[in-house]
C-alpha cells in the first residue's frame, strides 16, 4: 500500500537539511504554503537557497523565513514589491544573495529540471543584461540564449486537495508554480486543504500525478471556502473583513 | 490649444485597436486601464501570466478570492470560458507566439523598436524584472502605452535606449498622450495625431526624424 500522507506539517519538513535548495510555490500570497514554511522555520534548517517568484510579502510565510535569517540565496524574478521590506533590508545589508531570472525563464528552468532537460535555448532576455556572459545561438534566424535547469532538493507546494498516492488538484491561479516545482525537486511536499479517499479525485482533473509527490499533509480548509464552496468574506491576504 | 489626451482616453484609443477574438495581455499599471474600454459585447480573451485566460474585472466587495489574482497580485474574477494553467504553460503560450497582443508601459522605446521598461539602472536599486522580458518578445504585436515625455520633459522615444533593455526590436506600436507611432524599418512613423499636434512639432519634441503616416491606412491587423 502506498501512503504518502503525513500527520502534520512538522513531520512533513522534519528532514530538510541545512544548505538545501528549497522550491516554494506561490505567486505573492496566492498558493504560498504558509503552514509548511512556518514548520520549516520551527524546524530550524538554515543556509537555504530558496526558489520562488518573489521574495516574500509582509511578515508572514516566505518573508518570515527570510526574517529568521535562514536563507543564504534567493532565485526569483520579482523581489521588489510594495510589501517586500524584509527582503529589501537583507539585500541592502548584503546579507542575502539574489539571482534574478526573467519569470518565464524561471518557470521553464524549473520545468526543465522536472522533465530531464539539460538546458534550453530561449529568446527571452536576449540583448539584455540578464543574458550577458551566457551562451547564445542563432536558430532559424533568431537569436536565443542558453538557460539551465533549476533542481530542488525539496519543494514545498500548496494545493487544494490530494489523495494518499499524492495526486493533486489546485485552485484557480494559486496553481502557478506548484506543478512544475513538484516535478523538479528530489522530495516534494504538498500541503492541501483536505486529503480525500483514493479514487475520489477525477483522473481527468488531476493536475499533478502522484509520481511527482512524496508527502501530502492536510492543513485544513482555507478561510474563504466552506465545504469546498467559495464564500468570500476575506481580504486579499485571506483575513476576515 | 490641446496637445495631450489623458490616460483614460489613451486606454480607450488602444482598446479600439484590439479586435474581437484577440488573446491579449495587459501589463501591470496603466495598461490595465485598457480593459475598462474593451466593448462589453466583444469576446476578447485576457491572459494573465500568473496562469489564466478569460480574466474578468475586479470582484464585488466581500467577494475577494485570494486564490484568484492577476499579475499585479490584485483580486480579479474568472469569466465563463476561463482556463487555469501553471506558470510554465502560461509563459510557453506567451513565448510560443500564441498571444495576439500585449500592452506594456515603457521608460524608453528606440527607433528600432527596442524596449526599456524594467530598470532605470540606478545604483543601489533592487532589481526586479518579473515577466517583462517574456512579454516583450512573446506577443505577435507589442503595443506600448506611455506619455511621450517624462515629467522632466525628456522624450521617451529615443534613437537608442540608455536604460537597460527589456527586449530588442520587439515593439510594434507606441501609443502616447500626443500621438500614435508605428515602429518601421525607417524609424518612427506618426500614425495618428491627438489634439493640435503636428508631425513637425513632434519631431522637435523627440529630436527624431519622423515619417508622416497619418494619411496611410493602418496595416492589416494593427
Amino acid at each position: 500500500m502506498i501512503d504518502k500522507t503525513v500527520p502534520d506539517a512538522e513531520a512533513a519538513v522534519a528532514d530538510i537539511a541545512d544548505g538545501a535548495t528549497v522550491m516554494i510555490s506561490g505567486f505573492g500570497r496566492a498558493g504560498q504554503p504558509v503552514e509548511l514554511i512556518d514548520a520549516l522555520i520551527a524546524q530550524g534548517a538554515s543556509g537555504l537557497t530558496i526558489v520562488n517568484n518573489n521574495a516574500g510579502n509582509g511578515d508572514v510565510g516566505l518573508a518570515a523565513l527570510l526574517a529568521a535569517r535562514r536563507v543564504r540565496k534567493i532565485i526569483c524574478s520579482f523581489p521588489r514589491q510594495s510589501d517586500s521590506w524584509v527582503f529589501d533590508g537583507l539585500y541592502r545589508a548584503g546579507e542575502i544573495e539574489l539571482e534574478l531570472v526573467p519569470q518565464g525563464n524561471l518557470a521553464e528552468r524549473i520545468r526543465a529540471a522536472g522533465a530531464g532537460i539539460g538546458g534550453f535555448f530561449t529568446p527571452t532576455g536576449v540583448g539584455t543584461q540578464l543574458a550577458e556572459g551566457k551562451e547564445h545561438r542563432t536558430i532559424g534566424g533568431r537569436e536565443y540564449v542558453l538557460e539551465y535547469p533549476i533542481h530542488g532538493d525539496v519543494a514545498l507546494v500548496s494545493a487544494l486537495r490530494g489523495d494518499r498516492w499524492g495526486n493533486i488538484v489546485y485552485r484557480e491561479t494559486a496553481r502557478n508554480f506548484g506543478p512544475i516545482m513538484a516535478a523538479a525537486a528530489t522530495r516534494s511536499i504538498v500541503q492541501v486543504d483536505e486529503i480525500v479517499p483514493l479514487g475520489e479525485l477525477d483522473p481527468e482533473a488531476v493536475v499533478t500525478p502522484g509520481i511527482y509527490v512524496d508527502r501530502v499533509v492536510a492543513v485544513g480548509e482555507r478561510p474563504w471556502l466552506v465545504d469546498g464552496a467559495f464564500v468570500g468574506g476575506v481580504d486579499i491576504e485571506g483575513r476576515p473583513v | 490649444m490641446t496637445t495631450r489626451i489623458d490616460r483614460r482616453e489613451l486606454a480607450a484609443r488602444i482598446a479600439a485597436d484590439i479586435p474581437e477574438g484577440s488573446y491579449a495581455n495587459l501589463g501591470i499599471g496603466a495598461p490595465t486601464l485598457v480593459s475598462d474600454y474593451l466593448p462589453a459585447d466583444a469576446e476578447i480573451v485576457l491572459h494573465t501570466e500568473n496562469g489564466m485566460l478569460g480574466m474578468g474585472p475586479a470582484p464585488e466587495t466581500g467577494r475577494i478570492d485570494p486564490d484568484l489574482v492577476n499579475a499585479g497580485k490584485l483580486p480579479v474574477t474568472a469569466l465563463p470560458g476561463a482556463a487555469y494553467f501553471h506558470h510554465a504553460d502560461s509563459f510557453g503560450m506567451m513565448r510560443g507566439g500564441h498571444l495576439d497582443v500585449c500592452v506594456l508601459g515603457a521608460f524608453q522605446v528606440s527607433e528600432r523598436g527596442d524596449l526599456a521598461n524594467w530598470s532605470t539602472g540606478e545604483p543601489g536599486a533592487i532589481p526586479a524584472v518579473g515577466g517583462a522580458m517574456d512579454l516583450a518578445i512573446g506577443a505577435k504585436q507589442v503595443f506600448v502605452m506611455t506619455d511621450l515625455l517624462t515629467k522632466q520633459g525628456v522624450s521617451k522615444l529615443v534613437s537608442a535606449c540608455t536604460y537597460p533593455l527589456t527586449g530588442v526590436g520587439c515593439v510594434t506600436r507606441v501609443y502616447t498622450d500626443h500621438a500614435v507611432f508605428d515602429v518601421t524599418p525607417g524609424g518612427f512613423a506618426v500614425r495618428e495625431l491627438f489634439g493640435d499636434n503636428t508631425v513637425a512639432e513632434l519631431a522637435t519634441l523627440t529630436g527624431l526624424a519622423l515619417t508622416d503616416a497619418t494619411g496611410i491606412p493602418a496595416a492589416e491587423g494593427a
